[in-house]
């Protein structure tokens, strides 16, 4: 862990702070990767259908493995192609 | 201790906690082996010495090895305190404390042990370090004290001037006040990359500015760092020594190269030199500082080879932290603020020093109303250079020629008046100015007598471009520069028959004038 000082003028926040929730799916691309865990396809599955049933499309990726970083090919790919993304992590 | 050397010390800063969170209520600075010290609740409060005899001293030293036995006959005539750096237990002859955070030898600027200081009523009166028999035998008062050691010996490094130690010791003790927000990274998370990912950097990784670095740097001046220097573009953020510290640190700049940036920042930021308006147009223009007097040597700058190139520290961290600043505290940022159409490298860093002493000219910052021999900047709004060849050129009036006729493309053939440069003749360029015995007035003259043209010539349609001067000034004589555009300064390796151009931002009230300041302390 490595503690530094602020170069800036301070007035954003330091923690890097998440995007605003979108107010509705209607119209948004929404990305839904599968990390490759059992199973994780089902609940993926229903995932879709209820987004589906509120006006958004929806685009399915899948990673090689859950064990390492999605490759950096399929984040572009999701990044170009979608709006929105839900990563499943399922035990 | 050496084995200790990678302990993390925790190093509990309430007053800097961001967001409440009880978690985030411990800053974690890395002080190595001093971490007993730094828990404790009063650690950087200066320890007190007590009346009578002080002697510091090491282990490892041999002069400290060699007056150890003394220490029982000074205990035995005079109220003796000894404080051991490094081994408790030593020496063997009286008892020590040890000084195991170096508090008392960084409170008291021990640099040699021993040190051996008389204290009285808690002020110290007298202090001889290493061994010197007479010195000692006068600060302790015993005649015959030490008459089987030789007469001197020198003595060795105190702990707490080890370069190892020092930025952590003066993090841990120093009474400089830090104002700005500590950021504290992720355990997992690459601090190059943190850096990158919190828009900090200009594309090139910058080193972490650690409150160790921050300190080390706030060396480099006398200011406070408090000191509000100017108001930042384009948020108008107060710029203090601090932030100026934090950002130099980033660029990679040493501490003494800190009154550079302080000075080239307090002029950018003025409204004449208009950084606001340096940044916000869409001409691939920055900050060009130039630097001069003996400082420049001092600090090692480059005046010679490759004097716009890369391979210079100080010429490339100067620049680069005024950069930086702008981009950290000012919020000056490309696509923002800045919007420059093309840009040009020298955004990343563009600073030199003109070489003086084999000038045929005046220095810059003389004929720009600095005393000779001051360290100054000057700051100008500029593009990047420009060769201009001339390898056949004898005499002043055949380079002239060559050197205006090349001005004169500056920007457009048919603009005139509204831009003003930078001319860097190089050494083989200047040699032809200088047998002749020209100097830069003579110089400047002919450049601007060279410099004119028929207003009929430049009028917007002529020679088939729609570009060019309005139709009044077709019956008039016009100058390429306005009478102080031309900012000539001397600087380059010693073979090549070049000079360089470097064009500026449009000058006067609507844009950028140059700014020359002193640098400070």
């Amino acid at each position: 862990m490595t503690t530094v000082l602020d170069p800036t003028s301070e007035r954003r926040p330091a923690t890097r702070q998440r995007l605003d929730r979108p107010g509705s799916l209607e119209g948004h691309v929404v990305a839904l990767l599968d990390i490759s865990k059992p199973r994780g396809d089902v609940f993926l599955d229903e995932l879709e259908r209820i987004i589906i049933e509120r006006g958004a499309n929806v685009r399915r990726y899948r990673k090689p493995t859950f064990t390492k970083p999605a490759p950096v090919d399929l984040r572009h790919e999701i990044a170009t192609q979608c709006t929105l993304v839900i990563e499943a992590l399922a035990d | 201790m050496d084995g200790n050397r990678t302990r993390r010390t925790e190093f509990v800063r309430p007053d800097r906690v961001e967001d409440g969170g009880a978690h985030q209520a411990l800053r974690h600075l890395r002080l190595g082996e001093y971490r007993e010290v730094m828990s404790s609740s009063n650690a950087a409060a200066k320890p007190e010495l007590p009346d009578g005899l002080v002697v510091v001293v090491k282990h490892e030293c041999e002069t400290c090895r060699m007056t150890a036995p003394l220490l029982a006959e000074i205990a035995a005539a005079s109220d003796l305190t000894v404080y051991t750096q490094d081994d408790p237990h030593f020496p063997r002859e009286v008892a020590a404390i040890h000084d195991v955070d170096l508090s008392v030898s960084w409170h008291h600027d021990i640099e040699t042990v021993p040190t051996l200081i008389r204290v009285v009523d808690g002020v110290e009166v007298a202090r001889t370090v290493g061994w010197s028999r007479e010195e000692w035998r006068q600060v302790t008062g015993i005649g015959e004290l030490g008459a089987d050691l030789p007469v001197m010996r020198p003595g060795c490094g105190s702990m707490s001037v080890d370069p190892d130690r020092v930025d952590a010791l003066r993090a841990a003790f120093s009474d400089v006040p830090i104002r700005s927000r500590y950021v504290e990274f992720a355990g997992a998370e690459d601090e190059f990359e943190a850096m990158f990912a919190r828009g900090w950097t200009d594309g090139l990784p910058v080193v972490p500015p650690t409150p160790e670095r921050v300190l080390n740097m706030l060396t480099g001046t006398t200011r406070a760092p408090d000191d509000v220097i100017a108001l930042a573009p384009p948020d108008l953020v107060e710029l203090t020594v601090e932030k100026i510290a934090i950002n130099a640190v980033m660029a990679g700049c040493l501490p003494e190269y800190l009154p550079w940036v302080i000075a080239a920042l307090e002029a950018a930021c003025t409204d004449t030199f208009n950084m606001h308006g340096v940044l916000c147009t869409t001409m691939g223009v920055g900050p060009v500082i130039i630097c001069n007097g003996p400082g420049t040597r001092a600090i090692g700058m480059n005046s010679g080879m490759n004097v716009f190139g890369q391979g210079t520290r100080a010429n490339m961290t100067i620049g680069r932290a005024v950069q930086l600043a702008i981009r950290n505290v000012g919020g000056g940022r490309p696509g923002e603020v800045d919007r420059a159409t093309h840009g040009n490298p020298g955004k990343l860093t563009f600073c030199f020093a003109e070489d003086e002493e084999g000038s045929p000219f005046s220095p810059l910052s003389v004929a720009r109303g600095m005393d000779p021999g001051v360290d100054a900047v000057t700051v100008f709004a500029g593009e990047g250079p420009k060769c201009i060849v001339d390898q056949l050129a004898r005499t002043p009036d055949e380079l002239i020629a060559t050197l205006a006729a090349s001005l004169w493309s500056m920007h457009h053939p048919k603009l005139a008046m509204a831009f003003d440069v930078v001319l860097v003749i190089a050494p083989d360029h200047a040699r032809i100015f200088h047998e002749a015995r020209w100097d830069r007035s003579r110089t400047l003259d002919a450049l601007h007598h060279a410099l004119q043209r028929p207003g009929s010539d430049l009028i917007r349609g002529t020679q088939g471009m729609a570009e060019g001067l309005p139709e009044s000034l077709r019956d008039a004589t016009v100058s390429k520069f306005r009478p102080d555009g031309i900012l000539l300064a001397h600087a380059g390796g010693g073979a090549g028959l070049f000079s360089t151009m470097i064009g500026g931002w449009v000058n006067g009230g609507t844009g950028s004038d140059p700014v020359t300041v002193a640098v400070g302390s």
